[in-house]
């Protein structure tokens, strides 16, 4: 029987109610009295360099209260980077400047170089138009090895290159891969892309900046994943403004992504725009500005080896992979490629050697940055990849190949050759759920069904490991983090019993209220109904680093395990001393403090009120009061993993693919609401389907973004997906935090673009088409283009994909 | 400024507007009925849809000046007279179909139009309907469960027995 209530349980959300009724508190939905509003003019060529402003015209114009340009920003600080990345030979990676309005040059499309504020929104973009600049295009950079080649023009001039780093990881190990593969009995070579996505939340950022001229306090509402994170960045390192001056205030957010937790150009903007004009001053990015200006994701163009011995052992693992940083570094943008991606890449198998080569460059478009799964679907795409070509190449089970390497149950924990250990996992188990709920046994009935409807079916499973809950503050301190990334969390008793808990995670979808107060009531044993979650607002939550990493019950929820434990102790203390007992002697059960082995007892709620009426009271050896505060900094990442199965239908006379059924087995662990673990892990099948099918972020080779709208980014969209079956009932706790919870945020979009990809070549070569890998998005053009290559005598199609393309898109 | 009138939600609502000024910025700006959400600029995210006498409109993608006399029903209008959730709005909560919910307004708008021109559809015509309204959050999948199941269907389907 399911619980209904406590761990385990799903009930209804409670967010549910204002989100379904329009009562939500959105940021743009906040309107200050007396407010302005900016409007952004952003370049619209890929690189240039900015002889003149003209904002005269401009100036003069109905409701125009002042326009910015860059030189207004030359007291403050540029956009931080939170991560520095040390390169294969002991250097700092290259780190330039990114001012928040363009100075001297522009870099991207999207860059803002001025900024109107008026009396009304379209006051201020009918005074943008007025704007005269003079901006003298430059060649741009958009090709990833073009921007690496001698002579290419520099996106930061005073860069020596536009070279960020050159990673190499395990560098000890990298002699000993390059013989390794030399001496393989077989190997497996693949080269691929990791498409450019944008993010998409489908709430739009938005910032309000407010000031307060007589208490100095500045305030800025802004829609983010980490209120506090952007509170330091912002206070700190851009505009100057100390903490205790400094409020950031992220009510409902419509979705995050990733995307949401840097500190962009918008949100410092607004916050001294604010306290320049003493008003309040309000920024709503439209959709066609976000695509320009939110960070980007993904972007690897990478060559993987993998070697094999006689019996088909994974014998080491050689990747080399060029990372688009795009413009700017984005907040956390180096370690996604690196820290992010390389720790990854030994995936659910025993491969003893792995070495991975990262080269990050600079190229005249958007910064791209941490998107959903982050540097670990990266790197599972390019290992499931080449897994299942090494199996077609050998002749054998994909799944028997994949579950002969395993690092197999009784191995954990266990080191891998780059550098994470794995504390607990179970692979062989998580491939037998998929074997189940995906009916791989029926697949055969099936593809003949299809093969009745003139359709290719094809099946592709694959494997993944991720590591989350992110993460240990002194180990990402050794890696370059610049900051530490513990959580924490603030537990309230209030005099009646019930409990307010401030957290420094924030819920933009991942329904934290709901699930927070499960944990919490679990522990006490009173209803969930007495706890609420406050979150988002730094002037009431304690220092924490926010959600994403798919971090927040693990490391968060850890932190007010922690505190709350501390409150059960105290309350104990209280008990004990209402019940003339020793402390030792009290147990808590069902929200009742009992003498253990009598029957005194006293209620939860006797116990919080004595703590705040303190008039029977040990006063002289405890508090009064009932409020406990906890950081939790991990030990470990935590390492969900999985396998999926997709099975698809290509029309052979169209390339076009279709989903038709979609299996995911995930190991998360201990789950607190399995309702909204499964709704993540739809979430997340999505937005891979969208990646390995539809979604791409196009440049033109002069910089031009093509994709920058939804008419012509292609969204996942209710009829491109079937119902999914997923399943999360082979778990093995986490063993080092107290839930045993290891997060399912990211899951779904790391496990499933392979298993799309996979599904379609074997559709492929099901209908005689030997396809060794199409680039992502197979949209039917690539598919089509990829069979009519295919049906060469040598069956060579690699690269058939940008041949349809001109190249153009990547 | 011209003058616009119309019902929302019942009750009448007059403002001045710009004659390039959306429904979606009235109800918005001038109403304060903030529960109907702008996601795109260019009408496909349908994160603004609202029911214009009846049908189901992209309020992004009409003038309020259009709407003169028009009766208009908003997320704010679609709970039941005593607060209480409506079918579709409470079939939304118990399937957990939404998420972040910043589409759940149009969701359900674009939900209630297709359950009233058709109060049996399959899964297949949810999910076609639906095309104009973008989710990033759940996948669709308890979104179309929440319309099945707000059509009185039994939510089938191998694929979601599975769960």
């Amino acid at each position: 029987m399911p619980k209904d209530a406590g761990i385990g349980a799903s009930p209804k959300r409670r967010e549910d109610v204002r989100f379904l009724t329009g009562r939500g508190q959105y940021t743009d939905d906040i309107d200050l009295a007396g407010q302005l509003y900016v409007h952004f003019v952003r370049s619209d060529v890929a690189h240039g360099t900015i002889e003149g402003i003209d904002t005269s015209a401009a100036a003069a114009m109905p409701g125009v209260v002042r326009i910015f340009t860059g030189a207004d920003f030359e007291g403050v600080g540029g956009l931080p980077c939170g991560w520095q990345v040390t390169d294969r030979h002991g250097e700092v990676m290259q780190e330039p400047g990114h001012p928040v309005l363009a100075r001297g040059k522009v870099r991207h499309v999207g860059d803002p170089y001025a900024a109107v504020v008026a009396k009304s929104r379209s006051q201020a973009r009918d005074a943008a138009e007025a704007i005269e600049a003079t901006i003298t295009e430059l060649p741009a950079v958009v090709d990833m090895a073009a921007a690496l080649a001698d002579g290419a023009p520099k996106v930061h001039d005073d860069l020596t290159s536009n070279l960020c780093y050159d990673w190499g990881f395990v560098e000890d190990n990298r002699d000993k891969v390059d013989e390794a593969i030399r001496s393989a009995a077989h190997v497996t070579t693949l080269e691929l892309k990791n498409n450019r996505l944008v993010a998409n939340p489908m709430e739009p950022r938005v910032a309000v900046g407010d000031y307060n001229p007589a208490t100095g306090e500045s305030t800025l509402y802004t829609t983010s994943q980490n209120p506090h994170v952007i509170r330091l960045l912002m206070g700190a390192f851009v505009l100057g403004i100390p903490e205790h001056k400094l409020r950031v205030v992220a009510p409902d957010v419509g979705g995050g992504f990733g995307t949401k937790i840097f500190h962009y150009a918008e949100e410092a903007f607004c916050t001294f725009a604010a306290k320049e004009l003493k008003k309040p001053v309000k920024w709503t990015s439209t959709r066609s500005e976000a695509f320009m200006s939110d960070a980007h994701g993904r972007d690897h163009v990478t060559k993987i080896e993998l070697a094999l011995d006689a019996d088909n052992n994974f014998t080491a693992v050689r990747t080399s992979t060029m990372a688009n940083m795009g413009a700017y570094l984005s907040t956390f943008a180096p370690s996604v490629p690196t820290w992010l991606h390389g720790t990854l890449m030994a995936g659910n198998y025993r491969t003893p050697l792995v070495y991975v080569n990262v080269r990050a460059v600079f190229t005249n478009t958007v910064p791209v940055d941490a998107y959903r799964g982050a540097g670990r679907p990266e790197a599972t795409f390019q290992l499931e990849r080449v897994i299942d070509k090494a199996a077609r190449e050998l002749g054998v089970d994909p799944i028997a190949l994949r579950r002969q390497n395993f690092v197999k149950a009784d191995q954990f924990p266990y080191q891998t050759p780059v550098a994470v250990v794995y504390d607990t996992g179970n692979y062989d188990a998580t491939m037998d759920v998929l074997e189940r709920i995906g009916d791989l046994a029926g697949f055969e009935a099936r593809r003949k069904e299809s093969e009745a409807k003139g359709l290719l079916r094809g099946l592709g499973v694959n494997c993944y490991i991720e590591a989350c809950g992110i993460a240990p503050s002194n180990l990402v301190g050794q890696l370059g983090a610049r900051a530490g990334l513990y959580d924490a969390a603030t537990v309230r008793v209030n005099a009646t019993g019930s409990i307010s808990v401030m957290v420094g995670a924030h819920s933009h979808g991942q329904g934290h209220e709901t699930t927070f107060p499960q944990v919490l009531a679990e522990m006490i044993g009173i209803g969930e109904d007495q706890i609420e979650i406050v979150h988002g607002d730094t002037s009431k939550i304690p220092f924490g680093m926010g959600t994403y990493g798919s971090r927040s019950i693990a490391v968060c929820g850890s932190a007010m395990v922690r505190a709350t434990e501390k409150i059960i102790r105290k309350a104990k203390k209280i008990a004990a001393h209402l019940l003339e007992a020793d402390a030792g002697d009290i147990e808590l059960k069902d929200g009742k403090f009992s003498v253990a082995g009598t029957d005194k007892s006293v209620d939860w709620s006797g116990v919080t009120l004595a703590a705040y009426v303190p008039h029977n009271y040990p006063l002289e050896d405890i508090e009064p009061g009932l409020e406990e505060t906890a950081f939790y900094d991990p030990a470990n990442f935590t390492y969900p993993a999985g396998a999926y199965a997709c099975e698809v239908e290509v029309d052979p006379e169209t390339g076009k693919v279709t989903i038709q059924r979609f299996a995911a087995a995930d190991d998360f662990g201990n789950v607190i609401n399995p309702m909204i673990v499964e709704g993540q892990v739809h979430g997340g099948l999505a937005q891979g389907i969208g990646q390995a099918l539809l979604e791409n972020c196009a440049y033109d080779e002069t910089g031009q973004l093509i994709s920058a709208s939804y008419m012509d980014y292609a969204m996942p969209r209710a009829d491109d997906v079937p119902f999914y079956s997923v399943d999360h009932s082979a778990a093995t706790p986490c063993t080092h935090n107290p839930l045993g919870v290891k997060g399912c945020g990211e899951a779904g979009a790391i496990g499933s673009p392979p298993a799309v990809v996979n599904a379609v070549i074997d559709a492929l070569a099901s209908g005689g088409k030997s396809v060794g890998h199409i680039d992502m998005p197979l949209s039917p053009a690539r598919v089509w283009a990829a069979m009519a290559g295919a049906d060469t005598p040598d069956g060579a199609s690699e690269g058939a994909a940008d041949r349809s393309l001109g190249g153009a898109a990547h | 400024m011209p003058k616009v009138s119309m019902v929302v939600n019942g009750e009448a609502a007059t403002g001045e507007v710009e004659g390039r000024t959306l429904l979606v910025d009235f109800l918005r700006g001038s109403l304060r009925l903030t529960g109907t959400h702008v996601g795109c600029d260019t009408s496909q995210c349908g994160a603004c849809v609202v029911h214009v006498n009846g049908e189901a409109v992209k309020a992004c993608s009409i003038f309020a000046a259009e709407c003169e006399g028009a009766e208009v029903k908003t997320i704010e209008g679609m709970a039941n007279a005593d607060g209480s959730l409506s079918t579709i709005q409470q079939a939304f909560q118990d399937h957990h179909g939404l998420q972040c919910g910043f589409c759940t307004p149009g969701m359900v708008m674009s939900a209630a139009a297709l359950l009233k021109d058709n109060p049996k559809p399959t899964e297949a015509e949810v999910r076609h309907y639906l095309e104009g309204n973008l989710c990033r959050c759940t996948g669709y999948h308890n979104i179309v469960k929440a319309v099945l199941a707000a059509s009185g269907q039994e939510v089938g389907g191998a694929a979601v027995a599975a769960e």
